[in-house]
């Protein structure tokens, strides 16, 4: 008995933590509708700050909540300062770009902590007054986890009384429910926006700083909280503070007990639970449906062209370059050819379900994964050959979109977007718990290809035909009937019923051709690197995606082959960099607030300028 | 047999009665249309006969089928084709694209995934784009069309699948005078050459009396009268609605 109570008592602790982090999430993704990933790393930055300070004050008891609030006041502006340069220019934007935007500041963030605090892992100080335990029920509590346990309900009391007892909270309420009314009775949007911002990001600033006595400081700290937090945002209804505490509580105890009864699958239980609360209830246990179902924002697209003789021809020519590329390259830039190759399969999979159909996924890196893993296994556990480990690979993406994607279809927006993330980090999870069959963190090591094919040039001649071959196809598709439902789709919803069209069939199938061609390019890179690790299936492979479409432009088909070229060479080279991180999210920001369209639809727009200047200029 | 019959359709959202006890029907060849002032429930009753709402109460039978359950596609696939009040066209796609979208779909060759979709049904596209005056614009963006044209488009793209009957809501709103007789000497000639039926909303009084057979009258969810247009031109509480009176929403002008 006592030991259960004990438990819960820690679920409740560290319910605390998640829940000032997510609140934060939840009222900034309320009122600005940003799914802002930089939050984890604003947590990071508050646990940081707390530690120096801490240091830097005289010790003892006011010292230490000294210091956790100098620490959460500070990230509150910086939170501020990061809406005011960034993110006030993306809030007209595709989820996509704002999505990019904040994993470009997380690089940025992480690589400035790297600068400040260095690469070692930090032990926090004690709370000075709290720093040993009390016995409850025989079973030892550690004192500051029952403070944390008062501080949670009190944060969240404190919130609750300005959101719904000052002039401020009603605006901030009023902007949840309808942003567009809001706007329209005159308020100061500006204001507001940053206002909200500072209080999001002070909340995660003193989630951090308050954990410092609980846990370890590290760089991993960002990411590891950002899923979790998403998690409980979702489950509690986004934009929804009482709902996060809720959402909180629940997952702190599942957590908590889910250890004692099933400790393989800890970490999917967390997602799977808010997977089904997006498939029940899209709108959290404690959120409201949208007033306004908030029109997407798309780039302005042009209709599409057919190849015209130049273009096939200039096509043409690429593959014969392509071709000709191992009479002059070594093995090292033939290794990066494939994997330019094999991303190249991964964007256009990823550009094809977002940009043709509208539906915008965080989680495609599940069916690279999904690819990898399906080969690998053939080969670890069936004996089987290259051939059959190829076939397997699109076949287990497939599986894995038809299972996923009937469901996520029957959302849409960042509700969609949200039970895409979900499905690929149960799908990771379980790779990263199933040790027997996945070899969980180790990974699944010798999956080579068979002698004949073991030469990297003749491997690589073997990418270039499945990869060209994969990203024809899908052109072909996008060119096709099926595509143009999709686009119709995503432009004019309400038209497809009324044309007698099953719209959410065909994009439940578009689901699944998105898979199986991810799973193409994850069975190539597989059979490349002869392993695969959990890594394949994680929050940055999806983000990587996103950003190599984001380069390449959404709404070019042929962007996402530059994106990948870019992106990949972009990394391959600063990788060497001790900054590279800071560096590459520079990049991002510089794309995403310069060059919108991404490189080739900015270089059309720039070629179209051109032309009709000398048009122009011709009829002088 | 009427193409159309509505018996006791009734919608609510909240505690609004948005349409409430309607019945009414439309005979085969037929030009009605739907009138009354903002509100009344003119748009919710064509959502429901078409399959985007779902009537709380009552039926509606298209050709005697009971289609008051089906999802829009399939009473689509019947053959009752819709516009929208506010257009609900691809702007990223072409003119003729948008046709061809609606042409693929009544071919059943949506799921088409090698043949290029420009190349299929483009004379039948053109065909339809001609009936509406529109062929000369079959290239351009629908984006970048003015509303009018756009409400010419949406036209084709409700004749794609020969329908029998077609609901068309406000199919000249925003649209300049003459633009407007001339759109609805092309509805009025459609029905005649095939024998289609027509139910329409509109707030345009001339389009109303110079083209309807007959009008239906609705006023806040209920039928107010219905008859030939004479017979609506002259009953005191169709004028009551329309120029102010008691009990109704205060002289709003038909076309507002």
């Amino acid at each position: 008995m006592g030991f259960y109570f004990a438990q819960f008592l820690t679920g409740l602790a560290s319910a605390s933590a998640l829940f000032l982090v997510a609140s934060g999430l939840s009222i900034i993704f309320g009122v600005t509708r940003i799914v802002n990933f930089a939050h984890g790393s604003l947590y990071m930055v508050g646990a940081y700050l707390a530690y120096s300070v801490v240091n830097w004050l005289p010790h003892g008891v006011f010292g230490f909540w000294a210091a956790v609030v100098i620490a959460a006041l500070a990230v509150g502006v910086l939170g501020a300062v990061v809406e005011f340069v960034l993110l006030r220019h993306l809030y007209r934007s595709p989820e996509l770009f704002q999505l990019v935007a904040t994993f470009g500041v997380v690089l940025v963030i992480q690589d400035a902590a790297l600068a400040i605090w260095g690469p070692e892992d930090i032990v926090g100080p004690r709370a000075p007054g709290l720093d040993s335990v009390v016995r409850i029920f025989g079973e030892p509590i550690p004192e500051y986890d029952l403070a944390l346990i008062v501080i949670g309900p009190t944060v969240l009391l404190a919130v609750w009384l300005v959101l719904n007892r000052t002039r401020w909270g009603t605006l901030v309420l009023a902007a949840t429910q309808d942003r567009e009314m809001a706007a329209a009775l005159g308020i100061n949007q500006t204001l507001l926006f940053t206002s909200v911002f500072f209080l999001g990001a002070f909340l995660a600033g003193l989630g951090g700083a308050l954990q410092i006595p609980r846990e370890t400081i590290s760089l991993l700290m960002d990411l590891n909280v950002i899923a979790e937090a998403f998690v409980v945002v979702v489950i509690g209804g986004m934009g929804s503070v009482p709902g996060a505490f809720l959402a909180a509580a629940i997952i702190g105890e599942l957590n908590a007990f889910g250890v004692l009864v099933f400790p393989q699958v800890t970490i999917v239980l967390a997602f799977l639970v808010m997977a089904v609360v997006l498939v029940l209830r899209p709108q959290g246990l404690l959120g409201r449906p949208e007033i306004h179902a908030h029109a997407p924002a798309h780039v302005r697209e042009a209709p599409l062209q057919p190849f015209g003789h130049r273009q096939r021809l200039a096509v043409a020519t690429v593959i014969v370059l392509l071709a000709a590329l191992p009479m002059v390259a070594g093995d090292f830039t033939l290794v990066l050819a494939t994997d330019i190759l094999v991303f190249a399969v991964f964007a256009a999979s990823l550009q094809f379900i977002m940009g043709t159909g509208g539906m915008v996924s965080f989680g495609h890196a599940a069916y690279f994964g999904l690819g990898a893993y399906g080969a690998a296994l053939v080969v670890k556990h069936l004996g089987g050959g290259m051939v059959s480990g190829l076939v397997a690979a699109p076949l287990a993406a497939g599986l894995g979109a038809l299972l996923f994607g009937w469901f996520c279809v029957r959302l849409s927006g960042v509700y969609l977007a949200m039970l895409t993330l979900a499905a690929a980090q149960i799908v990771w999870a379980t790779a990263f718990q199933w040790q027997e069959v996945t070899g969980g963190d180790d990974g699944i090591l010798g999956v080579w290809p068979p002698g004949w094919l073991a030469d990297r040039t003749a491997y690589y001649y073997l990418a270039l035909v499945v990869c060209c071959g994969a990203i024809l196809a899908l052109r072909r598709i996008v060119y096709a009937p099926f595509g143009y439902v999709l686009r119709g789709g995503r432009d004019a919803p309400l038209r497809m019923a009324a044309i007698g069209i099953d719209l959410r069939r065909h994009q439940w199938f578009a689901f699944v051709i998105a898979g199986v061609f991810a799973g193409i390019a994850g069975g190539i890179y597989v059979y490349s690197k002869g392993s695969v690790f959990p890594d394949e299936l994680a929050i940055p492979r999806s983000v990587n995606g996103l950003i190599m479409v984001l380069f390449g432009g959404i709404q070019t088909i042929l962007g996402p082959i530059v994106g990948a070229l870019t992106f990949t060479v972009l990394e391959d080279q600063l990788s060497r960099l001790e900054y590279w991180r800071a560096i590459l999210g520079a990049v991002i920001l510089f794309v995403v607030l310069i060059a919108p369209q991404g490189i080739v639809g900015g270089l059309a727009r720039l070629a179209d300028a051109v032309t009709d200047r000398s048009m122009r200029e011709a009829e002088r | 047999m009427s193409v159309l019959q509505v018996t006791g359709l009734a919608k609510s959202f909240g505690g609004l009665k948005a349409v409430d006890d309607v019945s009414f029907a439309v005979e085969p060849g037929e030009l009605l249309a739907v009138i009354g002032p903002n509100g009344a429930g003119k748009t919710t009753c064509f959502n429901m006969i078409s399959g985007q709402l779902r009537a709380d109460a009552g039926t509606v039978r298209f050709d005697g089928t009971d289609i008051s359950r089906w999802p829009a596609r399939k009473i689509w696939r019947l053959g009752v084709g819709r516009t929208f009040q506010i257009t609900a066209t691809a702007p990223s796609m072409t003119v003729r694209e948008n046709v061809q979208l609606a042409l693929l779909s009544h071919h059943r060759k949506s799921s088409n995934l090698w043949r290029p979709a420009t190349t299929m049904y483009q004379d039948e596209a053109d065909r339809l784009l001609d009936r509406v005056g529109m062929v000369e614009q079959a290239a351009r963006a629908a984006g970048v069309l003015a509303y009018g044209d756009l409400k010419r488009l949406e036209l084709a793209i409700a004749l794609a699948h020969a329908p029998k009957l077609l609901l068309l809501d406000e199919p000249t709103a925003g649209m300049a005078p003459g633009e407007r007789t001339n759109l609805m000497a092309l509805i009025a000639n459609i029905v005649a050459d095939e024998v289609i039926s027509v139910l329409f909303t509109e707030h345009d009084m001339d389009s109303v009396f110079g083209h309807a057979d007959r009008i239906l009258v609705l006023n806040r969810g209920q039928v107010l009268a219905e008859g030939s247009v004479d017979e609506v031109r002259n009953d005191a509480r169709v004028r009551a609605v329309y120029l102010g009176g008691g009990g109704t929403y205060g002289g709003s002008a038909p076309n507002a």
